[in-house]
């Protein structure tokens, strides 16, 4: 693979992760916390309505988890393609 | 120990703390003083980020506004909190890998123009400086409460402290302090927090708390809902204001937040690409820490402050209700004269209370302004994390500790924001623009005098506050949005984004978002009343405007980059290079 094309590649890749990272950020915060708010209090979580439960905690806690998988695949991608500083 | 003693005891060891680590991580090169040297290490810098991000606001107002808004308060938890994640995952790496000083370094040489420059600056400037002088306002009002002096005292003395911690250490004195002011804050949040949860719920977490059971069996939100609805408020779960505006909302913080330029910087702080990553992952799991924990704050204290006062006899009230009437933050006029707190929906007052020197048949402050709605009482909503402690009769260090908290919460942030505007004159303006030969000494002495006239103005702001400040604070995040964050995020993304593009989108997008905060709630001062709600555009409030301005931007950005020339060969191998972690990986693309 020449350099450009592993380049390529390795930014495909980047954009990949970063669309399905992105549609989760969306979908639990716009998503499940404003626009589905009103059919989701319908259930609860414990004491919470489920929809307000997204707004004022879920959606922060998946927040966290998603940088630091964001974080893992990267750093599992970059030593795929040797992208690694010494 | 009364907590007037406590106060002095835990805010004077904070500080000499404070003090200490800015004497020991003195600044001694330009380097140094705008990015720390670059070798903090990433859980450091994900802590001073933390602090820097969460300001007065965040400690003080915060649960006190989701407090009296309820669902309508959620736009703050995941709008500051989200943005997060467009760091992390849309500028953190790539700025970091670009591996200069500040935004405009990156806007200039991304877009191969000083003018783009300049228009950068100047949005940094503008967003700082909205930023800043709501800060020094929230120092003040905070030392004034707790070191028990007038307003204006409290500013000057926060402008002397923040002053030396930028004057010494610079980037680096200042994120070393931030260290150390994250653990005070987050301390002094959680503690009384926790207690209160224990208190109400029996569980430690006050997170799990909040969707927990009182003692009669039945949820707390269940209780809150019904009390809201027995005085005729909102159901507290339910919001209020319209699901396009809330959406609106959230976006403009999230994308404010990303593209708010005392944030980006400390991305600059850490050693590589890698660090810059996981650095943004500790920033946002500290500060969640507090998120998460702010809404169930939020349900404890105004569960207990509708069953604290909620048709109870005047005379009745506790020491806390008091104090807080004294310093005017509370307000009661007994309008059906039953000598009972009637606390419903409505105002109380119309504006602020406004007190006259007497007192009424029950002891109370005599109000000249209260309205004709049946609602007597007026609370300030800055008070409820103040407060919490008392109302929950909490000891007296817990109380003192909320002081400390406060302070170091509004410190650290005052800091990061001047470092910025300190940064944009000497480094942006003066060594980019007006005077390239400079020396390195002589840049570092033109940042530190910047810093000092930055201060000097920030705290005219905080003593002379002009009516609009707190008006506009909300708003800078609107501006960052409409400005900045499309440009960065279309400088990496896009490669065929040119100068001519982003600069028409940058001056629309501010500018727009100028002329709506004009228009619709800050009014031109003496000169235009801002219009009312009922005139907004399809409904869309000032706050949440700044992502209408930011699709507009970007629209704008893609149809002009398209009609003018494509950028240069030297521009497009800058984005491939900051596309690429590793430096090895630049070098050999050549």
């Amino acid at each position: 693979m020449s350099k450009i094309e592993k380049h390529k590649a390795y930014w495909r890749q980047n954009i990949k992760y970063l669309s399905i990272l992105l549609f989760v950020w969306f979908a639990v915060s716009f998503g499940c916390g404003i626009l589905l708010k009103d059919f989701l209090n319908r259930y609860s979580l414990g004491g919470f309505k489920l929809g307000f439960w997204f707004a004022q905690q879920g959606s922060i806690y998946v927040f966290v988890v998603l940088i630091f998988l964001y974080m893992y695949l990267m750093n599992r991608l970059d030593k795929k393609y040797g992208y690694i500083d010494n | 120990m009364s907590v007037q003693l406590w106060t002095w005891i835990l805010v004077g060891i904070s500080f000499a703390l404070y003090f200490g680590i800015a004497i020991w991580a003195r600044a001694g090169s330009t380097k140094e003083f705008y990015v720390a040297g670059g070798g903090v290490s990433p859980l450091a810098n994900g802590m001073a980020t933390a602090a820097d991000w969460m300001s007065a606001a965040s400690f003080i107002s915060m649960a006190g506004i989701i407090s009296f808004a309820g669902y309508d308060g959620s736009v703050y938890l995941m709008g500051w909190t989200g943005g997060y994640v467009l760091l992390a995952l849309l500028l953190a790496p790539y700025l970091r890998k670009f591996g200069k000083f500040t935004v405009p370094d990156f806007i200039g040489d991304r877009y191969y123009s000083n003018t783009a420059r300049t228009v950068a600056v100047i949005c940094a400037l503008i967003v700082s400086f909205t930023y800043v002088a709501g800060q020094m306002r929230g120092v003040g009002i905070v030392f004034s409460q707790f070191l028990q002096v007038e307003i204006t005292t409290g500013v000057i003395i926060g402008m002397a402290v923040v002053l030396v911690f930028a004057f010494l250490g610079g980037m680096k004195g200042i994120t070393y302090t931030q260290v150390a002011q994250y653990c005070v804050l987050i301390f002094a949040f959680m503690v009384p927090a926790i207690f209160i949860s224990i208190q109400m719920t029996g569980s430690i977490i006050p997170q799990i708390g909040m969707g927990g059971r009182v003692e009669d069996g039945t949820y707390l939100l269940e209780k809150l809902d019904n009390l809201h609805t027995q005085l005729g408020f909102k159901e507290y779960t339910e919001g209020s204001k319209s699901t396009w505006d809330v959406f609106a909302i959230t976006l403009a913080l999230m994308a404010g937040t990303a593209g708010l330029p005392h944030v980006i910087v400390r991305f600059f702080t850490v050693p590589n690409v890698k660090d810059a990553r996981k650095s943004a992952g500790y920033a946002l799991l500290l500060i969640a820490i507090l998120y998460t924990t702010a809404p169930a704050v939020s349900v404890f204290a105004r569960t207990n402050l509708i069953e604290t006062v909620s048709n109870q006899e005047y005379s009745t009230m506790p020491e806390w209700f008091k104090n807080w009437e004294n310093m005017g933050l509370i307000a009661w006029s007994d309008k059906n004269e039953d000598g009972k707190i009637q606390y419903v929906n409505g105002e109380a007052t119309t504006g602020k209370p406004e007190f006259t020197e007497e007192r009424g048949a029950n002891g109370e402050r005599i109000i000249v302004n209260a309205s004709t709605e049946t609602n007597e009482l007026y609370v300030d909503r800055d008070i409820m994390v103040l407060a919490n402690p008392e109302i929950a009769q909490l000891p007296a260090w817990v109380i003192a500790l909320v002081a400390a908290g406060g302070l170091a919460a509004a410190l650290s942030t005052a800091a990061g924001l001047l470092l910025v505007i300190s940064t944009s004159v000497s480094h942006d303006l003066i060594k980019k623009q007006l005077k390239p030969d400079i020396s390195d000494k002589g840049e570092l002495l033109a940042a530190r005098l910047s810093i000092l006239v930055a201060v000097i103005v920030a705290g005219l702001f905080g003593i002379y506050p002009p009516g609009f400040v707190a008006a506009v604070v909300a708003l800078a995040f609107g501006l960052a949005a409409a400005s900045f964050f499309p440009a960065i995020v279309l400088g990496i993304f896009d490669k065929r984004m040119n100068k001519q593009g982003a600069i028409s989108g940058m001056v629309v997008g501010i500018i727009l978002m100028l002329f709506y905060m004009i228009r619709f709630k800050t009014g031109l001062i003496g000169v235009l009343e801002p219009l009312p709600e009922s005139k907004w555009w399809f409904g869309t409030s000032p706050e949440g405007f700044g992502t209408v301005a930011m699709f507009i931007n970007v629209i704008i950005s893609v149809i002009i980059s398209r009609l003018t020339p494509a950028p240069p060969k030297s521009v497009l191998k800058i984005v491939e290079s900051i596309r690429i972690p590793s430096g090895a990986g630049e070098a050999q693309s050549h």
